[in-house]
């Protein structure tokens, strides 16, 4: 009865900092948001203005991936370093379901995956003159990723071995590539002007297949490892319990 | 028709606005689990539409494809995976006490 208590009281006390730390963060942003100046499109002209140099001609993309070119390649490290997180943990049964699949599944994947494919191709190109680009792409390509793993299908030695370089390849591509436009240009992530549309690309390319293995890796939850299934695992677990209670 | 907004659209901002503070709502305040991640991810969808209609169409991508999809996944598993495991301690601690409404311990967590 008094441990009941006990917990009732910390309950109340963690539930009442919870509620203050809101409030808190509820205030500062709308002081924030308040002495806001008011509404200028002075960014908006800057952007407009330098269009032309910047090699696409989506003015989001351009943004992203030109003039603020850093802010994505800490994006992209941030990501990755995330995944390596989930890579370094326990090892994952790669087939998640301990049943098979059902056949709905499987035919839905067939039906699916070809378009899933082509459509995450196409948002990656259309980045560069409408709302699309590496990100939007890779998670489409990721989508792909976790239904085959829903549907059991199981990676080949080559995707498993290929699989930590795709997962680095945006970041070295985008690393390379700042570093090269820096030698030419002085300016670390400074492209030439006639190739600024190219140099985006290739980043963008690399990006989304490093982004949408790393997003099918998170879902995973670890390195996926083809020689454990999720009944082993299960196995696994009841032992480190068994393990727990005779303690 | 920027400078008029006509009613059909000001009724569809409403509704749409209405809509996502209601599922946000509703999924904080769901004590299953489940439901929460279903609400959730039908937040993101609404939340998506929401950015269409304020003209940030590659938010609006990223939103359905992440904030929605793959959020949506990763909650559901991460629930599979926690309900196996309290499955596990439950059948060899021999704990029936924790499971009511034949429903796992955790989800009542949020509960009270």
């Amino acid at each position: 009865m008094s441990r009941e208590n006990e917990d009732s009281l910390t309950s109340r006390t963690i539930k009442m900092m919870a509620a203050i730390s809101v409030l808190a963060l509820t205030s500062v942003l709308g002081w924030t948001v308040w002495t806001l100046p008011p509404f200028s499109d002075r960014m908006q002209r800057l952007v407009a203005s330098n269009m032309a140099i910047s090699g696409v001609e989506n003015p989001v993309t351009a943004v992203l991936l030109n003039f603020r070119g850093y802010d994505t390649l800490l994006e992209i490290g941030v990501l990755l370093l995330a995944a390596l997180g989930v890579f370094s943990a326990v090892p994952s049964p790669v087939i998640l379901s301990k049943s098979t699949p059902s056949p709905i599944l499987n035919l839905l994947l067939r039906l699916l995956l070809p378009f899933i494919i082509l459509i995450g191709g196409y948002i990656l190109w259309i980045g560069k003159y409408a709302p699309g680009g590496a990100f939007q792409a890779g998670a489409i390509l990721a989508a792909g990723g976790i239904l085959l793993s829903t549907a059991a299908v199981p990676f080949n030695r080559f995707a498993l071995k290929t699989m930590p370089f795709a997962m680095g390849i945006g970041l070295v591509t985008f690393i390379v590539v700042a570093l090269a436009t820096m030698m030419v240009r002085g300016n670390f992530l400074q492209y030439p002007v006639a190739q600024a549309g190219t140099l985006i690309l290739v980043i963008e390319a690399a990006a989304t297949i490093s982004i949408s293995i790393i997003l099918t890796i998170l879902f995973i939850g670890g390195n996926p490892d083809a020689s454990i299934t999720a009944k082993d695992e299960n196995s696994k677990a009841s032992i480190i319990d068994k393990g727990n209670t005779t303690k | 028709m920027d400078e008029f907004p006509n009613l059909a659209d000001m009724a569809f901002d409403g509704i749409l606005a209405l809509a996502v503070l209601v599922l946000a709502w509703k999924l904080l305040r769901s004590p299953n689990l489940f439901k929460a991640v279903v609400l959730f991810i039908s937040f993101g969808l609404m939340m998506s539409l929401a950015w269409v209609r304020l003209k940030a169409v590659d938010i609006a991508l990223a939103e359905a494809a992440i904030g929605a999809g793959l959020t949506g996944a990763l909650f559901l598993t991460a629930l599979g995976k926690l309900q196996r495991g309290a499955q596990h301690n439950q059948e060899n601690n021999g704990t029936h006490q924790q499971s009511q409404e034949g429903r796992p311990n955790m989800a009542s967590g949020s509960s009270d």
